[in-house]
């Protein structure tokens, strides 16, 4: 806990001195990566312990309370929020280095660090108020990086949808907090269990809303393919693998206050999760902009950590101690996994937009060969994010598929048929997100270069690499070691389920040993390959010829050709716009294609609603005249109206 | 005492009337001055009986700034913005005044509704309070010049001190002054803001300050 304040300090402290200092970026990463591995020390030995510890103080605001506490649940958050928070520190050093001179850094690495700070001050909150605090100034921070490039109008355009998408679900959370406060008589988080059975649901949804627009729950979700790509790489990775985690922390922790979860919650989280995954993963498979690709990935990720708390909420409702402890285990699991792998993924994208200048994915290719430790990292990311084995994404997956088919055979069917579609359902996002990531690798890194942008890609210096091989060996590690790990976290797992680790089916050392075996084929067929080249020449030719007599990088699949099939298969959904002129002609020349899927809430549900809002608004504007006396009138109007109301 | 007092409240009401009636800006910025000296010598009529020296010294300073500094700021303002020193009501004055008994009425009626609690108040007090701060807030919406708003936030604040200083009794003088200080900002920032403004654009009048809406 000492450890854990110490850093947090340290990273303020750091963060302000960026601000004044004029070699701000060591100053700022050093101060973020010293007070991610003091807080990281005290978060790992919290958890190891099992045990909690609080500290409070005495705060002049009525209702607030400086209470911090620091048991399992907030430790197991605060592993990934500290651990990719590190990395990304020490990966902005040089992505950042390109700005200097061109750009302030200062303010950069302050609201990075304050960024990072508020995300461990929300973790460990245990005061309304001071969560609700830690929360805006979290949003802030992210808010004012996102905007790191305001000069583009897209960057503006992202941050506000950003402002207001925050300020919408804080909306829902202040509602949220001043309820359980006026029924647990305090803001404080000790009171809250205390809360009468007939307000649970309400408070439930609310959570819900507030929460899930951080998370990006898919009609809440608009905010994300903005604001990821508007913002700096290492800040891309930061938000994505850790920011929006918060959202799913304080919907965990507030299911903690909530009492016994009725099925239903189970249900509304599994049909949350199901609708984000799939139609997270078609969007993803639609895009060109490798980030924008990155950040609908993220909305998948989140709908099957929502799978994973339907599957537990399920079993808690229905007393199945299988059901709940691998449904948590897994949503909990692919929290620090989507961390990891996503923070990879993004530091991997960061490299390709510094080498090259261009997210635009149908302008690279051949990078594999340009930025080898970029490509195989990332190769590693896609690998694991897609749930392949022995990857740690294909372990959080396979403990929710084993929750879920051991509620499959259960006899009630309000919980067999949700966990079937559950199945069914990741079975789909996984396949999807696989084809997606065979596109995205394939087009950036395999093949040969579409345009200048690629020819000249170099890789990324060392600051950046560091980051990116250390992710890419974490991801193996969970998914080597995942026994180990799964013992490790079993604490917060208990803390959230209620069920002990202590019952351990036999199943699970049994992926470790699978993969491990994996590896060992892998490694064994590689050496194989090896003798038998030994005394070989082994040439070289070009990817792709398809037997033309002069193949062009232009005739390579590009990555909306590539994802074709799947897009058409799913055009309801996706509701793509076409804009074509075919060749026609026995000497066609000037055809062009091109395709844009813009995300139908923002377009269908959002951009109407907030007309609607604006037309509404704008027939009140008789009453902006512009001048004092009338606005003075109408506040002298309605405090005499009030009085005389009172009074009667 | 209670006599004192209630002399000092047909005054305010008399100073308010007057104040709706008035036609030239100087003249305007003399009565407010008058009313100012009055709510200023009201801490002396309410605690006849034991003068602190912090009450005096509260009178004190009150009556300087209200009677005095803003009066000299005000009509220093007036000279240096060199305007019609006409008050060019959007209400004219008999209506003004009709409004203004008509917002005593209801003062009155509202003071005898309203119950203070812990505290047992001349009769007169709370309702003429009430009146000063609408004739306040009338004042600042029926007048143009960006000077009478001035004068409106004035007597809207002498409302609030008249209400304070006899009903409440025991407002810590940290408060007091500081409430004293906010208007002294303000006056002073407004007197330079009208200036400014008559310099940029040759008058002072509101109603053109409009450009700014959406």
């Amino acid at each position: 806990m000492n450890l854990l304040l110490f850093g947090i300090t340290l990273l303020v402290a750091g963060g302000s001195a960026a601000l004044l200092a004029r070699r701000s970026s060591w100053l700022g990463a050093g101060s973020a990566v010293l007070g991610c591995a003091a807080g990281l020390i005290g978060a790992v030995r919290a958890l190891a312990a099992g045990a909690s510890e609080s500290w409070r103080l005495a705060w002049e605001i009525p209702g607030g309370s400086f209470a911090v506490e620091l048991d399992a649940l907030s430790a197991f958050f605060l592993i990934p929020i500290l651990g990719l928070s590190a990395l990304a520190a020490i990966y902005g050093v040089g992505y950042l280095d390109s700005w200097r001179g061109k750009k302030a850094l200062g303010p950069v690495w302050f609201f990075t660090n304050t960024l990072i700070a508020s995300m461990a001050m929300v973790v460990i909150a245990r005061n309304g108020l001071l969560f609700l605090v830690a929360w805006e100034v979290m949003a802030l921070a992210s808010f004012f990086l996102v905007g790191f490039e305001h000069e583009k109008p897209a960057v503006r355009e992202a941050a506000w949808v950003y402002f207001v998408a925050g300020h919408f679900g804080t909306a829902f959370l202040i509602v949220f907090f001043l309820l359980l406060g006026r029924e647990a008589g305090s803001l404080d988080f000790e009171g809250f269990d205390r809360v009468a059975p007939a307000m649970s649901a309400p408070l439930f949804l609310m959570a819900l809303v507030g929460f899930g627009t951080k998370a990006g729950f898919m009609p809440l979700h608009v905010w994300l393919p903005d604001a990821h790509p508007a913002a700096p790489s290492h800040v891309s990775a930061l938000m994505s693998g850790v920011m929006i985690k918060t959202g799913i922390y304080g919907l965990v922790r507030a299911l903690t206050f909530l009492g016994a979860p009725p099925p239903w919650w189970g249900w509304t989280l599994i049909g949350v999760g199901l609708v984000s995954g799939v139609l997270g993963v078609l969007f993803a498979l639609a895009q060109h902009d490798l980030k924008r690709l990155l950040a609908y990935h993220s909305v998948e990720n989140i709908g099957i950590i929502a799978l994973g708390a339907g599957v537990g909420v399920l079993g808690q409702a229905a007393g199945s101690p299988a059901l709940a402890f691998f449904g948590w285990a897994g949503a909990l699991l692919h929290v620090v996994n989507h961390a990891l792998f996503k923070g990879l993924l993004f530091l991997g994208a960061g490299s390709v937009l510094h080498a090259t200048g261009t997210r635009e994915m149908d302008h690279l290719g051949g990078l594999l060969k340009r930025m080898p430790v970029t490509g195989v990292t990332f190769l590693i990311g896609a690998a694991a994010i897609s749930g392949l084995p022995p990857l740690n994404g294909f372990v959080s997956e396979f403990l929710i598929l084993l929750g879920a088919f051991s509620g499959a055979c259960s006899k009630s069917a309000s919980t067999a048929v949700p966990v079937l579609v559950t199945i069914g359902g990741l079975a789909l996002i996984s396949g999807l997100a696989a084809a997606c990531f065979t596109k995205a690798f394939g087009v950036v890194f395999l093949g040969e270069p579409r345009g200048e942008h690629a020819h000249h890609a170099h890789e990324a210096g060392l600051a950046m690499r560091i980051p990116m091989v250390l992710l890419a060996a974490a991801c193996f590690a969970v998914g080597l070691l995942a026994p180990a790990v799964l013992r490790f976290m079993a604490p917060a797992v208990k803390q959230v389920s209620g069920v002990d680790f202590a019952g351990s089916p036999s199943s699970r050392p049994a992926i470790a040993w699978g993969a491990a075996a994996f590896l060992t084929v892998v490694g064994g067929l590689a050496l194989v390959r090896r003798r038998l080249l030994a005394g070989r020449t082994v040439g070289e030719t070009v990817t792709w010829d398809c037997g033309y007599a002069r193949p062009g990088p232009r005739m390579q699949y590009t990555s909306s050709s590539f994802a074709q099939p799947l897009t058409d298969l799913f055009a309801t959904f996706l509701r793509t716009r076409r804009t074509q002129s075919p060749p026609s002609g026995y000497f066609p020349r000037n055809a062009s294609y091109a395709t844009e899927t813009p995300d139908v809430c923002r377009e269908g549900l959002f951009r109407n609603a907030f007309l609607g809002g604006a037309w509404v608004l704008g027939k009140l504007g008789w009453l902006q005249q512009g001048r004092v006396h009338l606005y003075v009138l109408y506040i002298a109007l309605t405090l005499l109206a009030l009085l005389m109301w009172s009074l009667r | 005492m209670s006599l004192l007092i209630e002399s000092a409240m047909v005054l305010l009401v008399l100073t308010n009337l007057t104040l709706l009636g008035l036609s030239r800006l100087r003249s305007c910025i003399r009565v407010v001055a008058v009313q100012g000296i009055v709510l200023g010598l009201l801490p002396l009529a309410a605690h006849a009986d034991d003068l602190a020296p912090r009450i005096i010294l509260l009178a004190g300073g009150t009556v300087a700034l209200k009677g005095f500094v803003f009066p000299w700021m005000l009509l220093r303002a007036l000279r240096v913005a060199n305007v019609r020193h006409e008050v060019e009501p959007i209400v004219g004055y008999t209506l003004s005044i009709v409004i203004g008994i008509a917002g005593f009425g209801m003062s009155l009626w509202v003071g005898s509704r309203l119950t203070i609690p812990g505290a047992a108040a001349p009769p007169l007090v709370l309702p003429v309070a009430l009146f000063t701060i609408l004739v306040g807030l009338f004042v600042i919406v029926s007048r143009r010049k960006a000077l009478t708003q001035v004068l409106g936030y004035l007597v809207l604040e002498n409302g609030m001190y008249a209400f304070g200083i006899v009903l409440v009794g025991e407002i810590p003088m940290l408060v007091e002054l500081g409430v004293l200080l906010d208007v002294f900002v303000a006056v002073l920032v407004m007197g330079i803001a009208i200036y400014h403004i008559s310099r940029e654009y040759d008058h002072i009048d509101v109603d053109e300050l409009d450009a700014l809406r959406g």
